[in-house]
């Protein structure tokens, strides 16, 4: 009998004992002035499970979906071939499994460090689903590194500890599927979650180009965030 | 189905069931369960073998193990840090452990919205 898919789980892991970093944002502060003021709004949490999340909305009145697309992103499953032999992962059978929501569902997205981290075959489509996702005048608010932003920097984990600041927590493994020769899925243990590509500004406006508005906040630890309405 | 010597019902973590489960006292699972649960005014315990795939529908339901249906508690969820949840839940109170894996909508009901 299975119960579950091999893949779902809890599959990225936070450093244990890790010290979690603080850092002030002015884009939560800006959203937060909303759901602050409101009630029974709907939120959609693209990250890892965060029980500080969980609490801060459901304490405002707020309905609160939890999905951790980044972990997702590693099922097995995914893995295909395009037409030239490349291993990609197919973004309809992504679609098909994880944002399934009704149109127009969401007050607010929290993707977070999301783009920057997720396979490039799956930036564009999830952009557009979570478009659809997200009610007119709706807000998303995303995290990209800038350019003086290392390769190696890290993904985090983001917890809501107050109307503009976030606690950071360090995802330090993760589990890593590739199918091999045969077509066996071989998994692994491996280093966090790797900064997939540095946006500038320009590739920022055109993946939120179909976003009535967007709104850039630089901060000092190399993040760029960015607020866009629907 | 064995009983405890503290009175509480339990399903060891051998055993298969696919229905609809429900009853009348406390349940403790430690096996796997498709179907529905239904233990109105009562708790569900998934233990840490548990494996559940149904809707649950109790007073409060502490998950260790992994569940994929939606939770309705007329009192509290408690989601412990090895639970592997997929699905919604809606309950008076909830509690979530750090490592615990959730996948859907949280929502609190008041007790007076009954």
């Amino acid at each position: 009998m299975k119960f579950f898919r091999g893949s779902s789980g809890p599959e990225t892991i936070p450093a244990q004992g890790s010290q979690k970093l603080t850092r002030r944002s002015s884009g939560l502060g800006e959203v937060s002035r909303t759901w602050e003021s409101a009630e029974n709004l709907c939120v959609l949490d693209l990250g890892s499970t965060s029980p500080t999340n969980i609490r801060h909305f459901t304490e405002h009145g707020h309905r609160i979906y939890s999905e951790d697309l980044l972990t997702a992103s590693t099922d097995p499953e995914l893995l295909t071939k395009d037409e030239q032999g490349n291993a990609v992962l197919d973004s309809r059978k992504f679609l098909a499994d994880n944002l399934v929501y009704p149109a127009a569902h969401f007050d607010f997205i929290l993707c977070w460090n999301l783009p920057d981290y997720l396979d490039e075959s799956l930036v564009k489509p999830v952009v557009g689903r979570l478009w659809s996702v997200l009610k007119p005048g709706g807000m998303l608010l995303a995290f990209f590194h800038t350019r003086d932003a290392g390769p190696d920097s890290p993904c985090h984990r983001f917890h809501i500890v107050g109307a503009d600041t976030l606690e950071m927590q360090k995802i330090v493994l993760r589990r890593e599927a590739r199918r091999g020769p045969t077509g066996a899925v071989h998994t692994a243990i491996s280093d966090g979650f790797q900064l997939q590509r540095v946006f500038n500004n320009r590739h920022i406006e055109n993946l939120f180009r179909d976003f009535a508005s967007i709104k850039f906040f630089l901060a000092r630890d190399n993040v760029r965030e960015v607020l866009v309405v629907r | 189905m064995s009983t405890s010597a503290s009175g509480l019902a339990q399903i060891g973590k051998s055993v298969v069931i696919k229905g609809e489960l429900s009853g009348s006292e406390d349940l403790y699972l430690d096996g796997q369960v498709e179907g529905s649960i239904a233990l109105k005014g009562n708790s569900l315990t998934v233990g840490p073998n548990g494996q559940v795939k149904a809707s649950v529908d109790a007073k409060g339901v502490v998950v260790q193990g992994k569940l994929e249906g939606n939770i309705q508690a007329s009192d509290r969820v408690d989601l412990r840090k090895s639970a592997i949840v997929t699905g919604d839940i809606s309950a008076q109170r909830i509690s979530i452990e750090e490592g615990a894996f959730l996948k859907g909508k949280v929502e609190i009901h008041r007790a007076d919205a009954k």
